[in-house]
This record gives structure tokens, sequence and C-alpha cells, in this order.
């Protein structure tokens, strides 16, 4: 009896410990994320449309935004909460109206932004679905979207035209049986160019591997770069797409 | 939507250059009270007739449809200073004013909803399109300075509709020189490979280059 109180005892005391340790993670994590990102007075929507930018610019799909977008809708439905409650209030029919302007607005962001990744996502799904790495990147809800988006098209593909093929050429991923990859597989093209600007001078920076080729990035100018190297600067949030 | 599915991807329609573009600010002079508005976007007001008040370009513009407000003009679009910069424009082959990154879609906005509020309308919208027209002929000729060897391209004061202009077209460009840049430098020093490797188009170029 003694052993089970203390044993529940000392199991609540491990639990609130790690809920506190837990706590306390997310709270350094968030001011991180605070310090890291360009200007610290942006308010989401600017950095959902930072994010959107970037997202569009960059050829292969990017980390989620999990936190942004889940503010970015907290507010969405705020907003859209107190405008029901305010329609019968407000005299003023030109503020609801400008409310309901800024609202459309920061919807088609977030939309755009949505928009933007499920068209990366299913131009490279099958992609996406073999890297881990990659596959993190996406939100629970993509990574739904993204697996029975190559379910269907693995479907497809097998009742229209793989299926009749002879044997060994009947693989979604590869050319043939003897193919050593899977060299079916759309992928982005890293070695694209994408024009790129930073909000402070960051200096000499290194192009290639040999480095050779340097560049001298300085604040608010614009570069066009090639987007393998520059893709650290982006995650760590240094430099922004236009 | 077929722009979307091709591999243009990453290109901004007009439409969404001037949707950013409307997230600028510009002074308005209201000519009603109003509260301030706690948006989404930000705070702004309060407003009291005939006290200057900044907002977004997208919000002026709404209440200006509306008759609620006069819209000041940004600093740079006056006679004088367009003149200057349409001279400096000219006078520098090789460099771009400084101008807003959008000041193409802020003058197109203005110049639609706002037209009253410009002094000078018809010679502003003029020389709008005179800078305009200066700056593309010299993005034109900066695109014929491109070569293998590029592979950082410079575009001080460069704006936004500029950018989205050249973006495709400079970007195959560039792709298409780093890639058979990068060929060559296979050639010449591992030419035995198997060529059937070379051929292979979508390999990463990495694995082939010497260590």
């Amino acid at each position: 009896m003694e052993g089970d109180v203390a044993g529940s005892s000392r199991g609540n005391g491990a639990d609130s410990s790690a809920r506190f340790r837990n706590s306390e993670e997310l709270q350094d994590w968030m001011n991180e994320e605070g310090d890291g990102s360009a200007d610290m007075s942006a308010s989401d929507v600017d950095m959902l449309k930072r994010a959107w930018r970037n997202e569009k610019a960059a050829p292969e799909v990017l980390p989620f935004q999990t936190l942004l977008v889940e503010r970015v809708r907290e507010q969405i439905l705020l907003m859209e909460d107190n405008l029901v409650a305010f329609s019968g209030e407000i005299s003023e029919e030109l503020m609801l109206s400008l409310y309901r302007m800024d609202l459309d607005r920061t919807l088609f962001l977030l939309r755009a932004y949505l928009r933007t990744r499920l068209n990366k996502i299913e131009k490279f799904a099958l992609h996406v679905l073999k890297a881990q790495e990659l596959w993190d990147r996406l939100s629970e809800q993509e990574q739904d979207y993204a697996q029975r988006f190559t379910d269907s098209l693995h479907k497809h593909f097998q009742q229209t035209v793989l299926g009749k093929l002879p044997y060994g050429y009947q693989s979604i991923m590869k050319q043939a049986t003897s193919s050593e990859e899977d060299d079916m597989i759309p992928e982005p093209n890293l070695d694209t160019f994408v024009f790129c600007r930073s909000k402070r001078a960051i200096g000499a920076f290194q192009l290639d591997e040999k480095g050779d080729e340097t560049v001298d990035l300085m604040a608010d100018d614009l570069y066009i770069l090639r987007y393998r190297p520059i893709k650290d600067l982006l995650d760590n949030d240094r430099i922004e797409l236009v | 939507m077929a722009s979307q599915d091709n591999q243009l991807l990453s290109l901004f329609s007009a439409a969404e250059v001037e949707f950013l573009a409307e997230d600028e600010l510009i002074n308005i002079v209201p000519s009603v009270r109003m509260d301030t508005l706690h948006m989404i976007c930000g705070d702004y007001g309060p407003f009291r007739p005939q006290i200057p008040a900044q907002v977004p370009l997208w919000l002026g513009v709404a209440l200006k449809k509306r008759g609620k407000c006069r819209i000041q003009p940004p600093d740079w679009m006056t006679v004088e200073k367009l003149t200057q910069v349409l001279e400096d424009e000219r006078e520098a082959p090789r460099e771009f004013q400084p101008l807003p990154f959008h000041y193409v879609e802020i003058s197109r906005l203005l110049f639609d909803h706002s037209q009253d509020d410009i002094s000078d309308f018809y010679l502003i919208r003029s020389l709008v399109e005179d800078v305009r027209d200066v700056r593309f002929h010299k993005v034109e000729k900066g695109l014929e300075t491109l070569s293998g060897r590029t592979h950082a391209v410079k575009l001080k004061n460069l704006s936004a509709m500029e950018v989205n202009l050249i973006r495709p077209f400079i970007v195959k460009a560039l792709e298409s020189f780093y890639k058979h840049d990068s060929e060559d430098l296979v050639k010449q020093v591992d030419s035995e490979r198997d060529s059937q490797l070379a051929a292979a188009d979508r390999l990463p170029r990495r694995t082939l280059r010497p260590r």
C-alpha cells in the first residue's frame, strides 16, 4: 500500500518535472526562434509572406512553418469570430468591410502558401517519399496528402501503362529493373538560380566547393545565385528569396 | 492555371506581385473619423479628419474608393524627383537608381485609383513610364553580359516587377551555362569515364566531379 503511494507520488513528480522541462524547452525554442528571425518586429503576416515567397522561389520543398501557420490560423479564426459577433453591433459599415478585407488578404496569403507547397509536393511526391529528411519537412496533413497522391498515381500508372509493359519495365521508380538507381523520379534541380536578398550584410560568401568563387553579400542588395550553396543561409533565415 | 504546372513554378504572377506591393505603407489624409483598426496585419489609426495617418496601400485605396480619404503621393513621386531619376538613369548605363522595390506597382495603383490626388498627374505618369522604359532597356543590355563563367549576378536596386520580367529568361540561361560548364569540367578531367553515365541527364553532377 505504502509502496503504491510512494510509487504514484514519484510518478507524479517525474511527470510534472518532465512537463516542466518540456515547457522550458519550448520557451527556449521560442526565444531562439524569435532571435533567429530577421527582425523581431515582423508580424506573423509578414513572416508568412516571407515564407510564401521563399517557398515559391525555392526549387525544393522547404520545412513547413508549423508554429507560424498555427498562429496565423488562430488569428484568422479569432477575426472571423469577432466579425460574426460584431456584425450586428458595429454600425460602421465601413470598418466592417475593412476588417473583412484584412481577413481576406490573410486567408489568401495562407492559401497561397499552402497551395504552393502542395504544388511542389505533387511534383516531387515520389522524391519526397523516398528521403526521411524531406519527409520530415511536411506537415502531418501534407504527409497524408503526399501518401495518398502517390498511391493514386501508382494505381493509375499501373492500370493504364505499366501493367501492360513487359516484365522488368513495370516499376514506377525505374526505367527497367536493370537500372541501378531509381531513375524515373522527378527531382528538384538544386543547381537552379534564385533571386535573393539579405537583410544584413553577410560578407564574403563561398559559392562552390573549391572556394574559387566568392561573392560579397551586402545588405539589401539583390543577387542571383545558385540555390545549392545558399541553401544553408536560407535555412537559417539569413537571406530571403524574392 | 497552366502556368502553375509547368517548370516556371517559381514565377509570381503580376497579380501576386501587386498583392505584395499593396502592403507597402503610404500616407493618407482621412476625411472621416474612425477608431483604430486592430487588424491581423497590424494596428492602424485612429483616423481623424485632416490628420495624416500611415496605412498599407490596400487600405488607403479601399478608403479612397469610398471617398473617405486623400492619398498623399510618396516622396519620390514628384516631377522634380522623377526628372532627376530619369536623368541619372540615362547617364549611368550600368546602374539603377534607388527607387522603391515596388515602384511600378505602387505608381500603377495610385494612377488607377487616386489620379486626382497627384498634381501634374499626366507628367508624372509619363515620367514613370520613361523611367521604366530606360531601366528595362538597361536590364536587357545587362543580360548580354552574362557568360558561362557567371556564378553570381548582382542587381542593385532592381525592382520587383523587373525581377519578375527577367526571371524566366535569366534563370534558364544561367542554368544552361552552369550545366554546360560543369560538363566541360567532367570531360577534361574524366574523359575515359563511361559515356553512358555522362549521358544520363538526371544524375547529379557532383558525383562526376573530381574531388
